[in-house]
Formats: structure tokens, C-alpha cells, sequence
């Protein structure tokens, strides 16, 4: 880096807009599928770990030892397995969501007032009515609260892809910004993330307020 | 699967360890010393912070609403920001340990703060008037009755930043800090596959048995008259500070 060289420079952003929202894009895209896919694997295990009671203590001791595991490192623990590859990075970042949506959404359901349930029995509510029309609308603060949180992770985890090919806005980080010594680069992708990480989590913020509209009403 | 193979064989062969210019023995320290020195710079900072505000409740909103975006940054983030400026203030001087452990004392302050905050306003406020009834300085209701309260809490934060920072360490070395992420980015960069397995296994070692040694050492300094135990409580967004995955 020159001693010269600004810390932004604006020509380069405007040249180069087309390459940012691509970038952008692509972290988008891979946030969205992982934190998804993420959610629909949490829901099963957290079913599970409610039916069966004893897988719940090895279900969390699996995802938090997972987690604990810096993300560089699994990236590269699943190139044997994967290959240098998008498959190699979602599912990294799906295995990344697991623990909080797990925990979420079971301690959101468990939550559930029994007295709650009974009511809704003694309407005359079978199992599985009584589980989407009550029980899951009652726990959906709790579950948005660990989506956000699980978004919000991944958005930054993204970026680290760029070590293995893939990247999004981790590429003008370190490809194009630490490596090349240009801070322009480094300093949109950064704040990029940023921005993204705000708006999504307003985003499920705003999703629960439309899903639960008498949570709001209650003063949560 | 055979990559595996050779990561362990990478590991096993003992030139690998003793290289003094490059071997695992030096990356390890570098990724250790690191870790450590960061990990003690964000407690001085982010302790102090979070019990006063925490026991105060003064400049409580302001401080949490900047923990809370400090981790919206990803933890690459951290490493990008700050090599820029400590380029240009330091010059070659700019470049390794330097902007490494900048940037993970920041990375590591808002676990710290937030759940140091937190432990210190869930203090049963029965229990500070008592403590000040008994005649207790505010220091000594702080140093006495709030913190040995809070202590789960706390350590629970400095527990999620020790991660944090050890995992992170990681990607230092892209700044030239070296660490065992040294073996991985430059392994990548020439195609050698065998040391880029080697210390990723290596790094998910150290990154569990961190996590480890600080749910031990939470385990060992709560007194058991004020262990909790009961249901788990949700993770909810601004609450109490979860391991976030980095590096």
C-alpha cells in the first residue's frame, strides 16, 4: 500500500459497482439457502429431541462441539469429503445454524403454557392441529429470536468462504482488499456486511411483528 | 478421504513440529501467544465497562447498541479494518502481531461487556440492599455481593471470547500475524493439501479444548450455594452473549 493511498476511493467504487453487487449477491444467496436449509434440519432434530427426550443432550453436545470449531478449519475438514466446492460451503454454514436453532426452537416449544394447550384441547384440537394453530404460533417470538441470531452469524461467516473459492463479500475483503493492500475494498466489503447483517435481522424482526401481532400487543 | 491420511501423516512427521523458521512448534506458539495477549487485552477493557454499567445503569443503551453492531462485523472484518490504519501508522511495524491483536481485542470486548452487564443487572436488588445495609461501600457491594453473583454470567462471556479469539487467530496470519492459519491460507495459496488438513485439525483441537478449559474453569469458581440449574433460558438477540463462530 502507498503511504498515499486513500482509505476510500470513490472512482473505484463507481467503476466497480456491477462487481460489488455481484459480490453481494452471491453472499445474499448463500445466506439465505444455508440459514434455510439450516431451519428445516433444526426443526426435524428439535421434533426429535421433544419425542424422544434423550437424543436432545447429545443433539446439543454434537452442534456445540461443531461450533466451537473455527470455520477456516471446517471449510478445509470437509474439502476431503466435499471438494473445493458451493456444496462445501453451505454445508459448513448450515452445520453453523444448527445449535441455535435447535436450542430455539425446542426451549420455544417447551415454553408453551401447558395451560395454553389444555385450552386448545379442550376445543377439540387433535395433535397436530393443536401443534400448527397454537403451540407453534405461541413459541414463533422465541424461534424468530434464534433466526435472527443464526443470520446474523452467517453473514459474517460467509465471507470466510472466499479462503475456499467461493466468497461473496469476503472476496473484496481479502482478495481484492487485504492481499492486494487496498483499503477501498476492504472497507466496502466490511461495511457491506455490515448493512446486510442490520437489515436482515430488521427484517425477521419485522417478520415475527407481522407473525405475532398480539406478542406486540402484550408489550414484548 | 485420503487427505485425511496425509494431514496426520503431515502432522506425525516430527521436522514438520521443530522447523524453527516455519514449523508447528513456532505457529503454535504464535497462535497461543497471540490468543492470550488479545484475550487479556479485552478483559482489561471490556470488564471494567460492563460491571460499571452494568452496576450503574448509566450509558447502558448506548454501550449494548455498540456491542450489538460490533457483532454484526465479521470477525475477517476485524482483521480488514484495522490493517489499513495500522499500516499507516506503524509502517512495516503495521504488518503481524500488531493489527492481529487489535483486531482481536475488539473482536473479543463485546461478549465480555454484554454479558458482564447482563450477570450484573440479573443481581437480586434485595441482595445489593442488603450488602449496603450491612453498612458495604459501593466498591465492596460490587466487588462482594454483584460480582460472585454475576460470576457465571461473566465468565460465560469471557468463555465465548476465548473462543472467539482462538478461532479467529486463525485468519491472522493473512495479515502476517503467522498462527497455524499460516499453514492453512498459504497451503491453499501453493496447493499443498496435506499441511492445509494438518492444522485445520490442529485449530479445531485447540478451539475445542479452549472451550473446554473455560466451561472447567466456570464450573469450578461458581460457589455451589448460588449454582443455578433449571430450564434453559432462549437465545434471544441482545442478550447474553453466545459463541459466535469465527475465523
Amino acid at each position: 500500500m502507498n503511504a498515499d493511498e486513500p482509505f476510500i476511493r470513490f472512482d473505484w467504487i463507481i467503476d466497480n459497482l456491477g462487481q460489488i453487487g455481484q459480490r453481494l449477491g452471491e453472499h445474499v444467496l448463500m445466506v439465505v439457502a444455508s440459514v434455510l436449509i439450516g431451519f428445516v434440519i433444526s426443526f426435524g432434530l428439535a421434533l426429535l429431541a421433544r419425542s424422544h427426550r434423550w437424543t436432545y443432550g447429545p443433539i446439543i453436545a454434537v452442534t456445540s462441539t461443531l461450533y466451537a470449531i473455527p470455520s477456516l478449519a471446517l471449510f478445509v475438514l470437509l474439502i476431503p469429503i466435499t471438494g473445493l466446492s458451493l456444496t462445501t460451503g453451505i454445508v459448513a454454514l448450515v452445520l453453523y445454524t444448527l445449535l441455535i436453532l435447535v436450542r430455539n426452537i425446542v426451549v420455544a416449544l417447551d415454553g408453551v403454557p401447558p395451560e395454553v394447550v389444555e385450552a386448545a384441547t379442550g376445543m377439540g384440537y387433535g395433535p397436530l392441529q393443536r401443534f400448527w394453530r397454537v403451540e407453534l404460533p405461541v413459541a414463533t417470538p422465541v424461534i424468530v429470536a434464534g433466526l435472527r441470531i443464526a443470520t446474523v452469524t452467517t453473514v459474517g461467516l460467509v465471507a470466510i468462504t472466499t479462503f475456499i473459492g467461493l466468497g461473496g463479500l469476503g472476496y473484496l475483503i481479502i482478495n481484492s482488499g487485504t492481499r492486494r493492500f487496498f483499503p477501498t475494498s476492504i472497507y466496502v466489503g466490511v461495511a457491506l456486511c455490515v448493512v446486510l447483517a442490520v437489515v436482515a435481522d430488521l427484517l425477521l424482526l419485522w417478520l415475527q411483528r407481522r407473525l405475532t401481532p398480539w406478542a406486540a400487543a402484550q408489550g414484548r | 478421504m485420503e487427505l485425511f491420511g496425509q494431514g496426520i501423516a503431515w502432522l506425525a512427521d516430527p521436522a514438520n513440529w521443530t522447523d524453527p523458521r516455519n514449523g508447528i512448534f513456532l505457529r503454535l506458539w504464535e497462535h497461543v501467544s497471540l490468543s492470550a495477549a488479545a484475550l487479556a487485552a479485552a478483559i482489561a477493557i471490556g470488564l471494567p465497562i460492563g460491571v460499571w454499567i452494568g452496576h450503574t445503569g448509566r450509558g447502558a443503551t448506548a454501550v449494548i447498541a455498540i456491542a450489538n453492531i460490533g457483532r454484526a462485523v465479521p470477525s475477517i472484518g476485524w482483521l480488514g479494518i484495522v490493517f489499513p490504519l495500522t499500516l499507516v501508522a506503524f509502517g512495516r511495524g503495521g504488518l503481524g502481531f500488531v493489527p492481529s491483536v487489535i483486531a482481536l481485542t475488539a473482536l473479543g470486548i463485546p461478549p465480555i461487556v454484554t454479558n458482564a452487564y447482563a450477570g450484573m443487572r440479573e443481581v437480586d436488588a434485595d441482595l445489593v440492599e442488603a450488602g449496603r445495609g450491612m453498612g458495604m461501600r459501593e466498591m465492596d457491594v460490587v466487588r462482594q455481593v454483584e460480582i460472585p453473583v454475576a460470576l457465571p454470567v461473566i465468565l460465560a462471556g469471557i468463555r465465548v471470547s476465548a473462543v472467539q479469539i482462538v478461532a479467529t487467530a486463525t485468519l491472522a496470519a493473512i495479515v502476517g500475524g503467522g498462527t497455524l492459519g499460516d499453514f492453512i491460507i498459504q497451503g491453499i495459496f501453493v496447493r499443498a493439501l496435506d499441511r492445509v488438513v494438518g492444522a485445520a485439525i490442529l485449530v479445531a483441537i485447540l478451539a475445542i479444548l479452549t472451550e473446554l478449559a473455560f466451561s472447567l474453569l466456570e464450573r469450578r469458581a461458581i460457589s455451589p450455594g448460588i449454582r443455578r440449574g433449571g430450564q434453559a433460558a432462549p437465545i434471544e438477540p441482545g442478550g447474553v452473549a453466545l459463541p459466535r463462530v469465527a475465523g
